[in-house]
């Protein structure tokens, strides 16, 4: 009997056939799942860590103290650092330099930061055209620093009761 | 003008309008097989599919072919210019010249021959020969092996295809496409045929090596297969080759089954619609089922496409042959 049976399954194709009408179930199915990318995204978790910024504090001072912590801690080597007394007798940073090619992104230099200067922003989105536009200088993370800030502390204060 | 038509130069133009009118359609039809492939593929997996280029992504194919065309031609160290160059205007034109005899509505044929199914048959074999020539002269492992599996299973199928085609012929009665529809004019063949019509869907498949046929480009095995050292032109004449074949099988699986320009049932609303109409729809919907098919199945086993192949479909159509054979002949069904 299971002989016969099995035969006319396979003579009949009714496994095929189940197979067919799923398939045409899920072409009726809407929505599709993908996103649209450039015009959708996905939402980002407030500890997403994407392009390095160095923030300023509100009255338009750099925050970064020359600790030289994160430099100490990147495990890739990424980050230069070169510092020296500015003319008022605190002490800046006259060089800053991220190789974003070298980088892992693991987020450490933003731990390592006594003053929350060096953070890893929303931004995933800064692919270039040659590499050594991808080694940033103090100019270019400061100018990131402007312009992501508001997102910047709005991921901070996010992020505040878990740490 | 007769004077003008009846003579050779005439004879010329009216072939070559001829010509225009099946292609420029057929062409354009290809372009959105093409494109309805990838948007069925998508909404069958829950994506979009191409929605950029255009409204609804309709101006894709086009995008495509212009992309293709101006990239630079490629063509191996190792390889026969010669036999390089030739194999995919073979394909493509094989999947062109079996037009001439498709009969789109009744008596719309380029050439309306009387051994019309012969030569649909034998052009559709021929179409082997581009396959292995590309993958010769390619001087290549996988587009070698891709087009030994394309001969030997291009070859086991079509024996299936010819009893499938005896079948027709018998309960037809004609060579003739023009006939054959017309003989369908009660009841379509897919009825009394039916086992023989799935046989035919599946050969079909085989036969354009689509999935789960699939096995001369075997993705995830050979890279591309046959065409795996082709770009540009000839890549674009492959993929053009590939789904006019598709269109074509479609066509003839709705001339031997489906009632070719017939609408269903010869009744006053379905009568207005021209049967030009008619074969466009039953042709589009068995595209769709080549699709819905790559969609849903994995590819087949080497020794699992050989064995449906020759122990499966040949008996099968060959007993069926001679059941139909016997049954006219008891019956006095048999046409004249």
């Amino acid at each position: 009997m299971s002989v016969l049976d099995r035969t006319a399954r396979s003579m009949l194709l009714s496994e095929l056939l189940s197979g067919m009408m799923l398939t045409l179930k899920y072409f009726f199915t809407k929505p599709a799942v993908t996103l649209d990318y450039p015009y959708e995204r996905y939402p980002l978790s407030p500890r997403f860590k994407g392009e390095h910024a160095l923030r300023r504090y509100p009255n338009g001072e750099e925050r970064c103290i020359a600790c030289k912590l994160c430099e100490a801690i990147c495990p890739a080597l990424a980050i230069t650092i070169e510092a020296e007394p500015r003319e008022d007798g605190s002490r800046r940073t006259t060089r800053y330099d991220i190789d974003m090619v070298k980088c892992i992104y693991c987020g450490m230099c933003e731990e390592a930061c006594p003053v929350d200067a060096i953070v890893e922003g929303p931004n995933l989105e800064f692919a270039t055209e040659t590499r050594e536009e991808l080694i940033y200088q103090k100019e270019k993370l400061l100018e990131n620093g402007d312009r992501w800030e508001p997102m910047i502390a709005e991921r901070l204060r996010l992020d505040a009761p878990y740490r | 003008m007769d004077a003008f038509l009846a003579s050779p130069a005439g004879q010329v133009a009216i072939t070559f309008a001829h010509a225009l009118a099946i292609l420029v359609p057929l062409l354009i039809a290809v372009a959105y097989v093409t494109w309805a492939e990838r948007k069925v593929l998508a909404a069958m997996q829950l994506r979009k599919g191409p929605n950029v280029v255009g409204p609804f992504g309709l101006l894709q194919p086009f995008a495509d072919a212009l992309k293709a065309i101006f990239k630079e031609t490629i063509i191996p160290a190792g390889a026969n210019r010669v036999l390089f160059l030739i194999a995919p205007m073979i394909t493509v034109t094989l999947a062109l010249i079996a037009w001439a005899v498709i009969p789109v509505a009744d008596g719309w044929a380029a050439a309306d021959i009387n051994v019309g199914i012969l030569y649909l048959f034998a052009i559709s074999s021929l179409g082997v020969y581009g396959i292995i020539i590309a993958g010769w002269a390619s001087n290549s492992k996988y587009a070698f092996l891709g087009a030994l599996r394309s001969a030997a299973q291009m070859v086991s199928y079509e024996v299936s295809i010819g009893f499938v085609l005896v079948t027709v012929l018998l309960w037809a009665g004609s060579l003739n496409l023009n006939e054959i529809v017309r003989a369908q004019e009660r009841v379509w063949f897919f009825i009394p045929l039916f086992p023989m019509f799935v046989v035919f869907f599946i050969s079909a498949l085989a036969e354009t090596n689509r999935a789960p046929f699939d096995l001369p480009e075997g993705e995830s095995e050979l890279v591309a297969g046959f065409f795996v050292e082709y770009s540009t032109i000839g890549f674009t004449l492959f993929f053009l080759g590939e789904y006019a074949n598709i269109v074509l099988m479609s066509a003839m699986t709705t001339i031997l089954f489906m009632g070719g320009w017939q609408p269903p049932v010869h009744v006053e609303p379905f009568t207005w619609i021209p049967g030009v109409v008619w074969f466009i729809l039953k042709t589009l919907f068995f595209v769709f089922l080549f699709i819905w098919v790559r969609a849903t199945f994995p590819r087949y086993r080497y020794d699992q496409l050989m064995r449906l192949g020759w122990k499966v479909f040949l008996p099968l159509s060959l007993f069926w042959l001679i059941v139909t054979a016997a049954l006219l002949k008891l019956t006095g069904w048999l046409p004249a």
